[in-house]
C-alpha cells in the first residue's frame, strides 16, 4: 500500500547527512578537494542510492497496481478511512525492515571497503593496484 | 516476476560494472546500486508477503512482466540523465560549444 515511505524517509535524513559529512570532509581535505579524500561521502552515497534507487522502482509499482495516484491525498488508501490503520501497519511491518535490510547490505559493503582498505595498507602498490574495489559512483 | 526481473538486472550491471572496476566511467556502479536497492526491497515485501499469507512467491503474469519491463526501463531512465549529466566522454559539452 505504501511500504515505500518508510525507506524514502530514511533516504531523506541519510541525504542530510551525507551533505553535512561532504562539507566536514571537503573542508577537512582543504585544496586536495573531495575527490580523493571523502571516503564517507562516497560510502553514503552508496546507501542514498540504493534507498532512492529502491524507493523509486517501488513507488512506480505502487502508481502501476493504482495505490499511488497524482493527486491528493496521493495514497488511495488515505481515501478510505478503515484502510488507514492496515496501511500504517504495512508502513511500519514492511517499511521498516525493507529500510533495515537496505542498513543491513550498506553495513556489509563498508565492511568489505574497508577491509579492502586495511589490506591495501599494508600490501606493496603492485597488488593494491589489482586488488583496489571502488564498489561503484 | 519483477523482483525476478530486477534480481536479474542488478547481477547482470554489477557484472558489467566488475569488468572495468575500479574505474566507473560509465556510472553502471550507480545503477546497480538502484537494481540492488529494489532487489532487496522487493525480496522483503515477496517473504513477508508469502509468510503472511502464503499463496505463490512469484507473480507470473502478462502483467507483472510488463510491470518488471517498466521498473527496468525507469532504472535505465535515471542512470542515463545521471550518465548525460556528467557526460564522461565530454560529447554533449563539444556539441554544446559549437
Amino acid at each position: 500500500m505504501a511500504c515505500f515511505v518508510a525507506p524514502a524517509a530514511a533516504a531523506v535524513v541519510t541525504t542530510v547527512v551525507q551533505k553535512v559529512v561532504k562539507n566536514r570532509e571537503g573542508a577537512a581535505a582543504g585544496t586536495q578537494g573531495c575527490k580523493t579524500a571523502c571516503k564517507w561521502t562516497q560510502r553514503l552515497r552508496w546507501l542514498n542510492t540504493m534507498l532512492w534507487g529502491g524507493t523509486a522502482l517501488l513507488a512506480l509499482e505502487h502508481v502501476w497496481h493504482g495505490e499511488v495516484v497524482p493527486w491528493p491525498p496521493f495514497l488511495t488508501a488515505m481515501e478510505t478511512p478503515g484502510a488507514v490503520g492496515p496501511m500504517l501497519w504495512e508502513i511500519l511491518t514492511y517499511g521498516l525492515t525493507m529500510t533495515a535490510v537496505i542498513f543491513a547490505a550498506w553495513g556489509i559493503m563498508v565492511g568489505v571497503a574497508e577491509l579492502v582498505e586495511r589490506k591495501g595498507r599494508t600490501a606493496s602498490p603492485g597488488e593494491v593496484e589489482s586488488e583496489a574495489v571502488a564498489g561503484g559512483e | 516476476m519483477w523482483l525476478l526481473a530486477t534480481a536479474l538486472a542488478a547481477l547482470v550491471v554489477s557484472a558489467l560494472w566488475y569488468v572495468d572496476a575500479p574505474r566507473d566511467r560509465y556510472k553502471l556502479g550507480f545503477l546497480s546500486l538502484i537494481y540492488w536497492g529494489a532487489t532487496l526491497m522487493w525480496l522483503v515485501d515477496h517473504v513477508i508477503a508469502y509468510a503472511q499469507e502464503g499463496g505463490p512467491f512469484f507473480e507470473v503474469s502478462a502483467d507483472a512482466t510488463a510491470l518488471g519491463l517498466a521498473v527496468l526501463a525507469l532504472g535505465l531512465f535515471v542512470w542515463l540523465v545521471r550518465l548525460l549529466a556528467a557526460d564522461p566522454k565530454r560529447v554533449l559539452r563539444a556539441v554544446l560549444k559549437k
